[in-house]
């Protein structure tokens, strides 16, 4: 895919730096040059629209922690403060506070087309894990960024999460000190929270280099699940093709964002972060943000909590393994006729583990997020590896021209 | 070998078991408080802001009633002459702030003082601490009112919660439907049977019922002067409507804003679409 660039500046300027620095060739290569499957559909879009929520966030996020102050009594007055006083402040706290969803929205539907296309098997298992990657860090950062407000679930979300390094065998108790920096969740935590809020985007940002990186070197997948074999017929130029095509994309996503922000900006939120953290009142149910639903009916599926811990981490490490646990030699599920169907069997049992998670875990919810968990589990450790052995492909194109051809791959967001 | 509609329906059976487990919960576990009902707000929908003359009734009701036990720590009088606000004059807020007292100091001797709020002093709270609050209240915390509206909710249950988010029929208003259900919904006697504690009354939308707050507000307890009926019912909308905009005073500019950039952002992914429409069209793919 990237070979030497061929680019040659046109200003004497132009080819003064670039035999200095060829940072100029590089970008035309990677973005301009760079060949691009022709049969791409919209879901291929969500990079760029990630790539432009992780700015957005850490735009709105840089100037919001100007305003803000971390510390347990001035923290949750200084939202308000924000709120009301800054200039725009309201658009701008709404904005990071709704941007957060939006960034797990796209991941997930990121991940998802990943999952359908089978863009994680040889030779882009780097690629993938990479992505994994990126999506703990981006847990990782939502989690502690939620803290800051210093709302009740704030502080209770914060408690319940670092507790559960607790259940560690032997050293538990003790790490979970030192996250804390104390005896409970207190000022020390809070100020830790914020440092790391603000380190781990550009960790993120730099892991995205890598990812991009990787993605460069092995190509895009496509929905026909074939590579690029001539460049000619089967790609076109990254710019202008896929620059518009990302930038439709990306407007089209801000619409749903800025719906969000202007006119349902609490929707995703709950109420109870609207009281200022009280360590000595428990809100009667501690429910985590959406995206972290599927993760914590896990958790909470588990009779045990060192048990439900494992589980809930085994359910990311499941992605890790997923290139080796996926046997099939077929990449796109457009020609496997029963893992598309199992796609979608997936995905309602993860949106199912979702609403149980926000669910009391009471009576049937227990049972149900019980069976669902061990359907996340055995569509990994069971059924995958099997498929790949019985089950009988339709016969995948030669190529991507081919395919575009024949039409086989028009089903799924063709525009 | 597993042929492809076994598989599925081995795997939709799991999926329906799991599922036929779920409803047996929602009933049992939620509070038996009423719902509190959805009522026509002027700040709701896409064009939605506020009513000044109602949030001047709301303060009217905010000021003589709920201010004598709950604070308000965030409400500067300065705001009450914001535009998207009670929209009060500047002198009207003036005269209003002078009529209050509040700490200042230390002066130059070294001594606090008090002297009449100024515009851009924050509304002075009825108790000193919260432990005189609770002193005064029969234990029980009167909440601070700055963002209650916000802090205040209740569920809709599936599938109205995930309808609530669509355009058109969008529903934000739940704290302000909660309290001004919840000013309504006292009842002088509990239900045949219930033994409600000293210090506790009986309340249809609070959850658990028992609410340590005495029935705050009857009918004709403050003076409309706008002709609108002096009724519970009207008293109750317009503090919630007062709560609503101390909660979120920027809504008005927040819609506006929010209106143009839709437009703008429609707009513009039309001409984008229409761009890479052209640049493709010669490709197929």
């Amino acid at each position: 895919m990237s070979g030497p660039s061929t680019y040659v500046p046109k200003s004497a300027i132009g080819r003064w730096f670039e035999s200095r620095l060829p940072v100029m060739g590089l970008v035309h290569s990677s973005f301009v040059a760079y060949p691009t499957p022709k049969n791409l559909n919209y879901w291929w879009t969500f990079g760029a629209i990630l790539s432009f929520m992780l700015v957005a966030q850490i735009v709105t996020g840089v100037v919001l922690a100007m305003h803000y102050t971390p510390h347990t009594t001035m923290a949750f007055n200084s939202v308000e403060h924000i709120m009301r006083d800054v200039n725009w402040g309201w658009m701008l706290r709404y904005l990071h506070a709704n941007g957060a969803s939006m960034f797990f929205l796209a991941v997930y539907i990121h991940i998802a087309r990943g999952l359908y296309y089978g863009s994680y098997k040889a030779p882009r298992e780097i690629l993938w894990i990479l992505g994994v990657i990126i999506f703990l860090l981006m847990m990782a950062t939502a989690f502690m960024g939620y803290v800051l407000p210093w709302g009740q679930m704030s502080f209770w979300g914060a408690t319940v999460i670092t507790n559960l390094f607790s259940a560690i065998p032997l050293v538990g108790d003790a790490i979970t000190t030192w996250l804390w920096g104390g005896y409970s969740v207190d000022n020390p935590t809070l100020n830790r929270f914020f440092s790391l809020h603000y380190l781990l985007p550009f960790m993120i940002a730099a892991v995205v280099g890598l990812h991009v990186w990787a993605l460069h070197v092995v190509g895009q997948n496509n929905p026909a699940g074939v590579d690029i074999k001539d460049v000619e017929k089967d790609s076109v130029p990254f710019t202008p093709h896929a620059t518009l095509k990302d930038a439709t994309g990306i407007a089209a996503f801000v619409i749903l964002y800025a719906w969000f922000v202007f006119f349902i900006p609490n929707f995703l939120g709950d109420s109870d972060n609207y009281i200022m953290a009280n360590p000595l009142q428990t809100p009667p149910h501690i429910v985590p943000e959406w995206y972290f639903l599927p993760f914590y009916a896990i958790l909470r599926a588990i009779p045990s909590k060192l048990g439900g811990v494992i589980f809930m981490f085994g359910a990311i490490v499941m992605l890790v393994l997923l290139p080796w646990l996926d046997t099939s030699k077929v990449r796109s599920a457009v020609y496997r006729p029963v893992y598309k169907i199992l796609f979608w069997v997936f995905i309602a049992c993860v949106i199912g583990l979702g609403y149980l998670g926000s669910q009391p875990p009471e009576g049937g919810a227990v049972l149900a997020a019980r069976i669902l968990t061990a359907y996340y589990f055995a569509h990994f450790l069971v059924i995958l590896p099997l498929l790949g052995l019985f089950e009988t492909p339709r016969p995948v194109p030669a190529s991507i021209a081919e395919s575009v051809l024949k039409g086989d791959t028009t089903e799924l967001g063709k525009a | 070998m597993l042929s492809k509609t076994s598989l599925g329906m081995i795997a939709a059976g799991l999926m329906g078991a799991a599922l036929l487990g779920a409803p047996a919960f929602a009933e049992g576990s939620g509070h038996d408080q009423m719902k509190p009902t959805r009522l026509s707000w002027s700040f709701a929908g896409f064009f939605g802001h506020y009513d000044q003359a109602q949030l001047q009734r709301g303060f009217k009701v905010f000021r003589e009633v709920c201010a004598n036990c709950h604070a308000a720590e965030k409400l500067a009088f300065r705001n009450l002459a914001e535009p998207g606000g009670p929209e009060f004059s500047e002198a009207q807020v003036k005269a209003l702030a002078a009529q209050y007292k509040v700490k200042d100091g230390p002066n130059d001797a070294g001594d606090m003082f008090e002297r009449p709020a100024r515009p851009s002093d924050t509304w002075p709270s009825p108790f000193a601490n919260d432990n005189a609050a609770r002193a005064a209240n029969g234990g029980g915390l009167p909440p601070d009112m700055s963002v209650l509206a916000k802090a205040r909710s209740y569920k809709r249950g599936f599938p109205w919660f995930v309808l609530d988010a669509l355009p058109g029929i969008q529903y934000q208003e739940h704290g302000a439907d909660y309290i001004a259900a919840l000013l309504q919904a006292y009842k002088d006697e509990p239900p045949h049977g219930v033994k409600l504690d000293a210090g506790q009354y009986w309340n249809d939308i609070m959850p658990g019922n028992r609410i340590a707050m005495p029935k705050p507000i009857s009918d004709g307890q403050v003076d409309y002067t706008d002709g609108t009926p002096a009724t519970l019912e009207n008293y109750s909308k317009d503090v919630s409507a007062f709560l609503m905009w101390l909660a979120e005073p920027k809504l008005d500019q927040r819609k506006k804003t929010g209106f143009r950039v839709l437009v703008f952002m429609a707009i513009l992914t039309g001409l984008l679409y229409a761009t890479k429409k052209r640049v493709w069209a010669n490709t197929p793919h």
